[in-house]
C-alpha cells in the first residue's frame, strides 16, 4: 500500500456565508489577500516536503476561479516537488486533459517534471469537475472523448522518438509533433485517471494498464467500481489488475487517542462543509448522464456526490470509509477493511488538511500515519510488473 | 388539424418532419426548447399555408449524428432538406436558436425562399469582445433565466419543470445537450455570420420581444441593419418568444410580412 499526502491548498478566509452564493466560479478576488496567501502557498507546500522526509508521497490536483483550491496549474507546485523532494512518487491528479487548450504542452511539461524529479511522476488526466467547464469554456457534451484523444496524443507524443508526426484528430489537431526532452520513465510516466460511478470508464483505463482512482466514495461504490473492473479483467481473458492500479482517496486523520483524531477530522471536514455552489454550476448540460441530468432538472436529484454524502454526517462518512480516523491502529484496521471490502487497491491517497487547519495540527496526523499506520500496511496489496515496482523507481532519485 | 409525421432520410441525417395544412410552404424552424411544435401558432399558420416542421437533429425524433457539430451542419442539412422536398416560394421562418439556423442558410442561397421571418433570432455577434450580446443561461439560475426570457415567467410553458414525467423530462435533457453541443463554443454564434448577413436577397422581417433580455431588440436592429431588404418589428409585452407571450400581435404581423405588407 502506497501512501500520499494531499491538500487541495484551500483559501478558508471566507466572507460571512449569507454574503456570498458560490465559493466556486463567482467568488470575487477581492477575498483573496495574497499577504496571507503567499504564506498558504508555502505553508502547503512545506506539508509535501515533510511528506517527503516521512516516507508518504504527494498527489497534487488543480481546479480553477475557486476558493477551494488555490491551485491554478498542477504542474507549478509539481516542478517545485520535483526539485525539492528526494524520494517521493509525485501523482497529478490530474491534468484536466478534457478542457487543456494545448495537450501538447501538457505533454511537455510533463515530461520535464519526470526528468527533473528522476522519474517520480505519476501523471493523471482527468474529466475535471462540472465547475472546470465555464472556468475554461470547454465543451460539457464532449469531455469523455476529449480526456481519451489527450491520454492517446500524450502517449503518442512521449514514445515517438523519430522526428515529427502529424496529428489531425477529431478534437485535437497538431502538426509536426516532436516532444522534447523524452520522458525520463520507459516507456513513459504512468498513467492514472479519476472517475465516479461510470464503470465503462474504469474498465477502459484498467485494460490499457493505467491507474483508476476515485475519491471520497462510499465503499460499496468504491467496491462496485474496483470489483467491477476486474470481473471486466477476467470476463474478457485480460490479466488480472494488480491491487496498485487502483487508488482511493478519503479524509484522514491519525491521533494519539481517538478523541485527538476526532477533533483533527474536524479540521479536515472543512473540505466537506463548504464546498457551497450554484445548483446550475454542478450540471452543465451533457456533462452528466442522460437520466441524472433529467433528474436534476426536474428536480428529482440536486447535484453532487458530494452533496449526497455531505448530509448523512461525520459517523456516516466513517462506517463507509469516506472518512478514515482515530488512532493509528484503528487506522490500520480501518484501511484493512476497506481494503477487504472492494477487492483490494493500491493507493491510499490521504487527505490530511483542509480549512484552516495549521501546519502543525497538519504535521502531527501526517507523522502519525507515515510512523505508526505504514509500517503496518506497507505490504499491503499486490504490485504491477508492467511499470516496476513503485519504490524502485522512487529510488532512483536517491542515487 | 390533422398533422403528417414523416422522416426524410438525407446524406447526413435522418430528420423528422411534420406537416400541416395546405397552401405555399412555410418552413418552420423552431427554438432549442422545441416550445413552437405544441403552440396553437402552428395550427393558425396552417390556415394559410402547408406548414413544414423540421426536427433538427439531436431534437425530437431526429437523431443526432457524431459529425453534426454545428448550426452550420444544421443548415446544410436543412439546404438538403428543402431540395429533397423540392419547395419552392418558401416562407421560412425561425424562432431564436431557428432563427439562427434561418439565417445561416438564407446567407448560402435564397433561390428557393421567397420571405424570411426572424423571431428573437441569435447567431451573430455584433458587441466588442468585453460585450455580451447573448447572456450566458447556462451560468446563470433557472430563475433568472426564466425572468430574461420572459417579458412574465409564468407565461414559460416549462415554468413547473418538477411537474416534468420521467420521459418528458429525459427529452427536454436531451434538447438541451444537443443545444450546448452546438452553441457551448463560440456561444449561441458563428463569428462569420455577421459579415455574410448582406447575402440575404430575400424580403425579410426581424421581429423582436420588445422586453428580451436574453438576446435585447439593439441585437435584433443590428440584424435587420446588415440584411439589404428588412424591417425590424417589436412585439410590446414579450420577451424572447413573442410567439408565446403575445401570439396574436406576432401573427398579425408575420402574416402582414408574408401578404405582401411590411409587417
Amino acid at each position: 500500500m502506497e501512501l500520499y499526502h494531499f491538500t487541495e491548498f484551500p483559501w478558508p478566509h471566507l466572507p460571512p456565508d449569507d454574503s456570498f452564493s458560490s465559493m466556486r466560479l463567482s467568488l470575487p478576488s477581492r477575498h483573496y489577500d495574497p499577504k496571507i496567501g503567499a504564506h498558504l502557498y508555502n505553508m502547503y507546500l512545506d506539508q509535501y516536503l515533510l511528506a517527503d522526509e516521512l516516507g508518504l508521497h504527494c498527489m497534487i490536483n488543480e481546479h480553477h476561479q475557486t476558493a477551494t483550491c488555490l491551485n491554478a496549474a498542477g504542474p507549478i507546485p509539481l516542478a517545485i516537488l520535483a526539485r525539492q523532494t528526494r524520494n517521493a512518487r509525485l501523482c497529478i491528479l490530474g491534468n484536466p486533459a478534457a478542457n487543456l487548450a494545448d495537450p501538447i504542452r501538457c505533454a511537455e511539461e510533463m515530461a520535464m517534471i519526470d526528468n527533473i524529479s528522476y522519474g517520480r511522476l505519476d501523471c493523471g488526466f482527468v474529466r475535471g469537475v462540472p465547475y472546470e467547464l465555464f472556468a475554461s469554456n470547454a465543451n460539457p457534451t464532449e469531455t469523455q472523448e476529449r480526456l481519451w484523444e489527450t491520454i492517446d496524443l500524450c502517449i503518442r507524443a512521449w514514445t515517438s522518438h523519430d522526428g515529427p508526426f502529424n496529428y489531425e484528430g477529431k478534437w485535437i489537431h497538431k502538426r509536426q509533433v516532436n516532444v522534447w526532452p523524452r520522458p525520463y520513465q520507459q516507456p513513459h510516466p504512468p498513467v492514472w485517471t479519476t472517475g465516479g460511478s461510470d464503470l465503462s470508464h474504469a474498465c477502459k483505463t484498467i485494460e490499457r494498464g493505467h491507474n483508476f482512482a476515485m475519491f471520497l466514495t462510499p465503499a460499496d461504490g468504491l467496491a462496485k467500481m474496483f470489483k467491477g473492473a476486474r470481473r471486466y479483467c477476467r470476463e474478457n481473458g485480460l490479466p488480472e489488475p494488480a491491487d496498485d492500479q487502483f487508488a482511493f482517496m478519503p479524509l484522514v486523520a491519525v491521533g494519539e487517542t481517538e478523541a485527538e483524531a476526532e477533533k483533527v477530522i474536524e479540521g479536515v471536514f472543512w473540505y466537506v462543509t463548504h464546498n457551497k455552489s450554484e445548483p446550475q454550476f454542478r450540471a452543465p448540460p451533457g456533462y452528466n448522464s442522460r437520466k441524472l441530468y433529467a433528474d436534476f432538472l426536474s428536480g428529482r436529484y440536486s447535484g453532487g456526490r458530494t452533496d449526497a454524502i455531505r448530509r448523512k454526517g461525520v459517523s456516516y462518512f466513517r462506517e463507509n470509509h469516506v472518512a478514515i480516523y482515530g488512532t493509528p491502529d484503528s487506522v490500520v484496521e480501518q484501511i484493512r477493511s476497506l481494503y477487504d471490502k472492494v477487492g483490494g487497491f493500491g493507493h491510499l491517497i490521504a487527505m490530511l488538511h483542509s480549512g484552516d487547519m495549521d501546519y502543525k495540527t497538519t504535521a502531527k496526523s501526517m507523522t502519525l500515519l507515515a510512523k505508526e499506520v505504514l509500517p503496518q500496511i506497507a505490504d499491503l496489496g499486490t504490485k504491477s510488473t508492467g511499470f516496476g515496482p513503485l519504490a524502485e523507481r522512487g529510488a532512483m532519485a536517491a542515487e | 388539424m390533422e398533422r403528417q409525421r414523416e422522416t426524410v432520410e438525407l446524406p447526413a441525417a435522418r430528420i423528422e418532419v411534420e406537416r400541416i395544412g395546405s397552401g405555399p410552404p412555410l418552413v418552420l424552424l423552431q427554438s432549442a426548447e422545441a416550445y413552437e411544435a405544441r403552440l396553437d401558432l402552428v395550427d393558425r399558420l396552417a390556415r394559410t399555408h402547408e406548414v413544414f416542421l423540421p426536427w433538427a437533429p439531436g431534437y425530437g425524433g431526429s437523431p443526432l449524428p457524431g459529425d453534426v457539430r454545428t448550426i452550420d451542419d444544421v443548415a446544410y442539412i436543412y439546404l438538403d432538406l428543402i431540395e429533397r422536398y423540392d419547395l419552392h416560394e418558401i416562407a421560412l421562418v425561425g424562432c431564436s436558436l431557428g432563427g439562427w439556423i434561418a439565417a445561416e442558410m438564407a446567407t448560402k442561397t435564397c433561390e428557393r425562399l421567397s420571405r424570411l421571418v426572424l423571431v428573437d433570432a441569435l447567431g451573430a455577434k455584433f458587441g466588442g469582445a468585453y460585450d455580451r450580446d447573448i447572456e450566458d443561461i447556462y451560468f446563470l439560475s433557472f430563475d433568472k433565466v426564466k425572468a430574461i426570457r420572459f417579458a412574465d415567467p409564468r407565461r414559460d410553458p416549462l415554468d413547473d419543470m418538477t411537474a416534468l414525467g420521467e420521459d418528458e423530462a429525459m427529452q427536454v435533457a436531451r434538447h438541451r445537450e444537443t443545444t450546448a453541443r452546438l452553441c457551448w463554443d463560440p456561444y449561441f454564434h458563428n463569428p462569420a455570420l455577421k459579415n455574410r448577413l448582406h447575402r440575404i436577397s430575400a424580403p425579410t422581417l426581424v421581429l423582436w420581444g420588445e422586453e428580451d433580455r436574453f438576446v435585447r431588440p439593439e441585437y435584433g436592429r443590428a440584424y435587420a441593419e446588415r440584411i439589404p431588404d428588412s424591417r425590424f418589428v417589436s412585439i410590446a409585452g414579450a420577451g424572447h418568444y413573442p410567439h408565446i407571450e403575445q401570439p396574436d400581435a406576432t401573427l398579425s404581423a408575420v402574416f402582414s410580412f408574408l401578404n405582401g405588407g411590411k409587417g
